[in-house]
């Protein structure tokens, strides 16, 4: 620690002699040092606490569903009484959910989850708090884009939950909202959500453009390319998906609103019904377009939610096994690979379209192409456990869950991959089962990690461990209650997206007719539901424990509590503005931990070197 | 606390931070054209043969703004060069001349944009269709006139480019034998859908840019006197995006216009 010290001088005493002067403009008000702030740190946090918000509502839209489901066309149990008050009895007729209203909330639920929780919770809050700390940078490269990008994203969160409120209610066509069908929806709440997702892109847009300007031009001096951390490789591939894989989505939402406002026809074809009648268009549009511009982001959408979350999990990996992570090269070209080949693989969604199978042949090529690096990054975690002395701290249990969670979840995926498995398998449970295995226990369990492990960088105290324990194992057990009985379900044949869970086509309801679903596997839609509400039940020690933490957490008493070597930890705790009270040198690489011959078993990227140790060090990448 | 490389270039990567900011946008803006472009593609090869419009448009208005965008391409390089050079005067009358031809370029596509929505598909009862600039269409008055021609078929209008001498005349017609009636805006079919997103997106561009030029042309000189370098980085950066949107229209003109 005192090496650290001596490297940079106290920054709150330069302060300090600042403040003397008479001329030290270093403490902004609140609104300029809370809302719209320009420092990347709190750009980061509000960030974070937006987009946990968003994943807490999108939540309880999901609790709602799984009430629906289990006891369809039943008043909701508390919430249904505030429901019809709030939406009125045509959506929420006596509390209950109704079709229309069913169908927003699935739509809302991937929508709001997606692109207002957990991208601005792994890309924007992580990478804006985190990278420029870890690269050595004093703040991002175009601060001012980046408070637009915050306010952006506001902006589209707003409109995305005002649409809930207006006549008809909010967009009903899923989160894909596939043309026709998303046209022809009696509801402006497809106009909302084009109008929320135009924003909501404009906002990763600029992200994407900060980040990565920030990571090739403000890289401290010695940080070459291969001293990145990993979290900081992942945030850039990351970057370069939201920046190229985003423009074809606001393409296609701009010919949407085009079809909604004046009527164009790009996604109608000829002879279009709706209701009943031949829709008053002019036709020639293709629906299939949409879905290829919907997918082009769609797919690589998919690594944007994961890619962070592999950053974060290696960098606590590392951190708490004390030993080099095995492969960095590996999990780095693994990265490059996969950010390439997602922008080639998205038309794997589309197999029941009707696209040829010729074309069907090459995404299924590419897909199984894809699985290649991702098992490469995933396998190089788990061999950095070997021989590791692991320190089981609430973050490391998060990243130790993600690995066999992750598993599942990309495994499961590899039938929907191909086309004969998953023209058997598209749109049923199944299909849910495999991604949210990807996204709530993989990537969630992640961005749970990162909060447990960062939180003392930004507060200088820690979270508690024990009701993070009570945390990590109530979500581990009642995730897996939600999900694993879905693939049951899904490949029972039942489909998603039905506002009864499927009763119409239950044994119960239909008896004597073949292929109709039995009633244990209906009746697993209880299950789920104790399951959720469970899960539910499992998050309230980790709020209570973040905001408790903020003023009564234990103090840390070091800018390093952990022990880590990335520049994130070399700064002063919390960090002010500007972060490093002089630019650190780098002389090394991200994870020299239990260097032989030396005193302490991590020695820090910007620690100079002193003598040559005596025994040869551990491989480290080179540059 | 300073950000680096705001102005000079970092020396490993030979840029500075805007460069390269503006490079990545330029990228996402490629994809954001290219999926608009794409669209066209697969719109027009899965349209029927012979029903795609051709000669629909004014050619010599067409090709007065890609000379005007062309001329705004040059006046925004010298602006660069004279701030290289440090003549501010220079720099303020290529800069003007920039936003002047920016701003004729949307004059003209208003025009552009009037003729279309002006022109008249008219169905009348008899199986006839007529089809015209609309001079009256008064909502009073129980007729509206035209001018333009009969065509018995729909695909008598397609293609333009073989009926040279259309005779066009004053055609009044009544109210009552009107079955139905569409001005030539982008809901009358996937031809005009894309024409009006296309350029409409393209013009916004035009738009932004030339507040962004107009910005630099006026209150953000000021610039100049402090910080000349970063003033410069500025005009470059503003005319790589003016360029962009130039290259957009190169392959917007033979799209919608000459094919």
């Amino acid at each position: 620690m005192d090496a650290i010290v001596e490297q940079f001088p106290p920054y709150r005493e330069r302060e300090a002699h600042a403040a003397h002067d008479g001329h030290a403009h270093h403490e902004p008000g609140f609104w300029r040092g809370c809302v719209f702030s320009t420092d990347h740190k709190v750009i980061g946090i509000q960030y974070g606490f937006t987009a946990l918000c968003f994943l807490l509502f999108g939540f309880f839209l999901m609790l709602m569903m799984r009430w629906q489901i289990a006891h369809p066309g039943q008043p909701v149990p508390v919430l249904g009484p505030l429901l019809e008050k709030m939406l009125g009895p045509t959506q929420a007729p006596k509390g209950a959910i109704s079709a229309e209203l069913y169908n927003s909330f699935g739509a809302m639920h991937g929508t709001i989850m997606i692109f207002l929780g957990v991208v601005p919770l792994a890309f924007a809050a992580f990478g804006n708090y985190v990278v420029p700390l870890m690269i050595g940078a004093p703040d991002m490269a175009f601060p001012r884009v980046n408070m637009a990008s915050y306010q952006a994203y506001v902006l589209g969160g707003i409109v995305m939950l005002v649409s809930f409120f207006i006549p008809g209610g909010a967009a009903q066509a899923g989160w894909t909202s596939y043309s026709p069908l998303a046209t022809s929806i009696p509801t402006d709440g497809q106009v909302f959500w084009l109008i929320g997702m135009i924003l909501l892109i404009t906002s990763s847009l600029l992200g994407a453009v900060n980040f990565i300007a920030t990571i090739i031009q403000l890289r401290a001096p010695g940080m070459t390319w291969l001293r990145l951390p990993f979290f900081v490789w992942a945030q850039f591939v990351t970057a370069f998906l939201l920046l190229l894989a985003f423009p074809p989505l606001e393409a296609a939402g701009i010919m949407q609103l085009m079809d909604r406002v004046a009527h164009t026809s790009f996604f109608l074809p000829t002879g279009l019904a709706a209701g009943g009648q031949l829709a008053h268009v002019s036709g020639g549009g293709s629906p299939l377009l949409w879905q290829h511009l919907f997918w082009f982001l769609g797919h690589p959408e998919v690594y944007v939610l994961i890619l962070p979350a592999m950053g974060i999990v290696c960098e606590i990996i590392a951190n708490n096994t004390r030993k080099p992570i095995w492969g960095y090269k590996s999990l780095v070209y693994s990265t490059l690979s996969i950010g390439f080949l997602s922008f080639i693989v998205w038309a794997h969604h589309m197999y029941l379209t009707g696209m040829g199978t010729k074309i069907a042949t090459f995404f299924q090529a590419t897909t199984l192409a894809i699985s290649i690096p991702s098992v490469i990054i995933l396998t190089c975690l788990l061999i950095s456990l070997w021989g590791g002395s692991i320190r089981f701290n609430t973050p490391m249990l998060f990243c130790l869950a993600f690995l066999p969670m992750f598993g599942i979840g990309g495994l499961t995926g590899l039938p929907l991959g191909l086309a004969p498995a998953d023209i058997y398998l598209h749109d049923t449970y199944y299909v849910i089962a495999h991604f949210h295995y990807v996204v709530a226990p993989g990537t969630i369990f992640a961005l749970f990690a990162g909060i447990y492990y960062w939180l003392p960088k930004m507060t200088g105290r820690r979270m508690n461990e024990f009701w993070g324990r009570v945390h990590f194992w109530g979500s581990f057990i009642f995730m897996n209650v939600v999900f694993m009985p879905m693939f049951a379900q899904g490949m029972e044949g039942m489909l998603r997206r039905m506002a009864d869970g499927g009763a119409n086509y239950s044994a119960a309801r239909v008896p004597g007719v073949p292929d109709t679903l039995p009633n244990d596997i209906m009746a697993l839609h209880t299950w789920i539901l104790w399951g959720a509400m469970c899960l539910g039940l499992a998050q309230i020690p980790f709020i209570i424990n973040l905001f408790w933490s903020l003023k009564h957490g234990e103090e840390t008493h070091s800018d390093n509590p952990w022990q880590a070597t990335t520049l994130d930890w070399q700064t002063p705790t919390p960090p002010p503005h500007g972060n490093f009270a002089q630019v650190p040198r780098v002389y090394r690489g991200p994870y020299e931990y239990s260097v032989p011959g030396h005193d302490t078993d991590f020695t820090p990227q910007n620690e100079p070197e002193i003598a040559k140790p005596a025994a040869p060090r551990i491989s480290t990448p080179a540059h | 606390m300073d950000i680096p490389y705001t102005v000079e270039a970092r020396p490993d990567t030979g840029v500075y931070n805007a460069k390269v900011g503006i490079w990545l946008f330029l990228s996402s803006e490629v994809m954001l054209f290219g999926a608009l472009f794409s669209a066209y593609v697969l719109i027009r090869v899965g349209t029927p043969a012979g029903e795609w419009p051709h000669g629909w448009q004014n050619l010599t208005l067409g090709t007065l703004n890609t000379v005007v965008l062309a001329l705004s391409a040059i006046t925004t390089l010298m602006a660069w060069v004279a701030c290289k050079i440090r003549q501010f005067g220079k720099f303020q009358f290529f800069h003007g001349c920039t936003l002047l031809l920016g701003l004729t370029f949307l004059c003209i596509k208003m025009v552009e944009y009037h003729q279309h929505l002006n022109h008249y598909e008219i169905h009348l009862t008899d199986g006839r269709i007529a089809d015209g600039d609309m001079l009256q269409n008064n909502p009073k008055q129980d007729y509206v006139v035209i001018k333009g021609r009969y065509a018995a078929y729909e695909e008598d209008l397609y293609d333009l480019r073989a009926q040279k001498n259309l005779k066009e005349t004053e055609i009044k017609i009544p109210r009552s034998q009107i079955k139905d009636m569409q001005s030539y805006g982008p809901w009358h079919n996937d031809y005009l859908a894309l024409y009006f997103t296309l350029t409409g997106l393209h013009a916004l561009h035009i738009l932004g840019g030339s507040i962004v030029i107009g910005y630099l042309w006026g209150p953000g000189r000021r610039l100049w006197k402090t910080d000349p370098e970063r003033f410069t980085n500025r005009v470059e950066v503003s005319g790589l995006f003016w360029h962009f949107v130039d290259l957009v229209w190169i392959f917007l003109f033979p799209v919608l216009y000459l094919t």
